[in-house]
């Protein structure tokens, strides 16, 4: 679907009532210099893709929107990140990342069974006083597509799983907390092209529920999935409009020159 | 050079040559008919097949670079606008015979009682195909835009002969099937200068990926 956005000037895209705003974001390891004055929207109930060569900021300045990147030792970020209008820096960071939740490029599933995987979350959240675990499991998995494959066996390992079914577990585990932006980053590089194309069908699905924000190095991926992308280069964000528009007519060489291949 | 970047500069040579063949063509088929020339209409009878095959030879290519590179920005905008151009100078070449058949029909049959000039439509629409050519080789969305602007000019030289055409069937009945086919053959140039138009929209669809198609001619020059 086109999303209900227009392109300014600088090449970013407005929406009336964005769910998240990164404003002159600069992020610092250590002394390195890793995101540059990076400003950016992200339209309620949209995917919005981040493009760029390896090292050019994506996957940084997607771990400063749940701020998992204060994990890191000697780091620093400068500007203003908002949800709903509130600085996320400033609140409670547990709390964010209940409510921004994040998927990762491998599969990451806890040493416990599907059923415990998915109930963690909720349980540490205080979340399972309204809703039955059952409920919570079943709920999470019907969302990430995976209930009707692994119904007759959730207290089996979630080792036990494919790849790709790892990766929905995943998925499902991030949304039963009902996060209201997910983030996911390059979360299909390690799936062959069935896993990717039913990730792909879930994230399409779940926008209806949840923003989201996905790194990829796959820029046709970045075409199918994306209402916005947005082209990062050398830790600075070069634009962001309509993914129709970037991979039809982008409007800067840098942004063409990297998606046809002749980048460097 | 990427072996991708080799394959788009084969289309790209294949169109211009396709190009060549076409406006030789069309070319040609005007003298067949205003020379009375029966050499030149068979050469352009004998050259349809070659443009045929070259039709398919882009459309392979084309579709190729699509399954083996899912190409974007300037480069799905050359294969696409290469696709359509391809089309457009097939059926150009193929109007381009219907005017070599008419003018070897006309050859068998004694003159009309008057003169029809072709001069202005056939020089109207000659230039048209040069500059629509000119104008995908330069990728040149100026030149694609002075084609759209001559597309009312062919009009106009096509409605005179028309006209003229009409009252000269009013008053000489005889001389209606040879005035029916030169009215055609004036019809065929007019759809020739039409394609011409097309491929000037796809060129500034390629340069500057605007779509002007269906539109009036003040949307492209406000972009331009």
């Amino acid at each position: 679907m086109t999303p209900t956005t227009t392109p300014d000037t600088q090449g970013a895209v407005q929406s009336a009532a964005p769910k998240m705003r990164a404003s002159n974001i600069n992020f610092y390891y250590g002394k390195f210099h890793a995101l540059h004055d990076v400003s950016l929207e992200f339209a309620t109930n949209r995917v919005t893709a981040l493009i760029g060569p390896s090292g050019c900021g994506k996957s940084t300045f997607l771990r400063n929107l749940n701020r998992i990147n204060e994990t890191l030792r000697d780091t620093r970020i400068e500007g203003e990140i908002t949800m709903d209008g509130e600085n996320i820096l400033d609140k409670n960071v547990t709390e964010i990342r209940r409510r921004i939740g994040m998927v990762f490029q491998r599969p990451n599933p806890f040493p416990k069974s599907i059923f415990d995987n998915i109930i963690y979350g909720p349980k540490i959240n205080g979340m399972l006083r309204k809703t039955s675990a059952a409920e919570v499991v079943e709920k999470s998995l019907r969302r990430a597509a995976l209930w009707e494959e692994v119904k007759d066996k959730l207290h089996e390992s979630a080792y036990a799983l494919s790849g790709g079914q790892q990766q929905r577990l995943c998925i499902a585990r991030a949304l039963a907390v009902d996060p209201e932006v997910l983030l996911l980053d390059e979360p299909c590089s390690a799936l062959d092209p069935i896993a990717t194309a039913k990730i792909e069908d879930l994230l399409v699905g779940l926008k209806n529920q949840c923003t989201i924000v996905i790194v990829t190095h796959n820029m046709q991926q970045a075409a199918r999935v994306a209402d916005t992308t947005g082209f990062f280069l050398l830790g600075r964000l070069i634009e962001h409009d309509k993914t129709d528009v970037i991979f039809k007519n982008p409007s800067k060489k840098e942004t063409e020159d990297y998606i046809t291949g002749r980048f460097g | 050079m990427r072996p991708f970047e080799e394959d788009l500069k084969q289309l790209n040579d294949l169109l211009q040559e396709m190009g060549v063949v076409v406006a030789r063509s069309i070319q040609r088929s005007v003298l067949s008919l205003v020379e009375k020339d029966e050499d030149y209409a068979h050469q352009v009878i004998r050259d349809e097949s070659r443009v045929d095959q070259m039709e398919i030879q882009v459309d392979e290519m084309a579709t190729s670079l699509i399954v083996r590179d899912q190409p974007v920005a300037r480069d799905m905008r050359l294969i696409v606008s290469a696709i359509k151009i391809s089309t457009d100078l097939e059926r150009m070449g193929d109007l381009a015979v219907h005017i070599a058949e008419r003018s070897l029909s006309l050859m068998t049959q004694p003159q009309l009682p008057e003169h029809i000039s072709f001069e202005e439509l056939s020089s109207l629409v000659e230039s048209m195909v040069l500059r629509g050519l000119e104008c995908f080789v330069k990728r040149d969305p100026a030149i694609a835009r002075g084609v759209l602007e001559t597309d009312n000019s062919v009009d106009k030289a096509r409605n005179a002969i028309q006209r003229q055409l009409i009252d000269l069937m009013k008053r000489d009945t005889a001389s209606i099937p040879r005035a029916l086919d030169t009215i055609i053959i004036a019809r065929k140039l007019e759809r020739i200068a039409d394609h011409a138009t097309n491929i000037a929209e796809d060129v500034i669809f390629l340069t500057q990926g605007i779509d002007v198609r269906h539109r009036n001619l003040e949307v492209p020059e406000a972009v331009a």
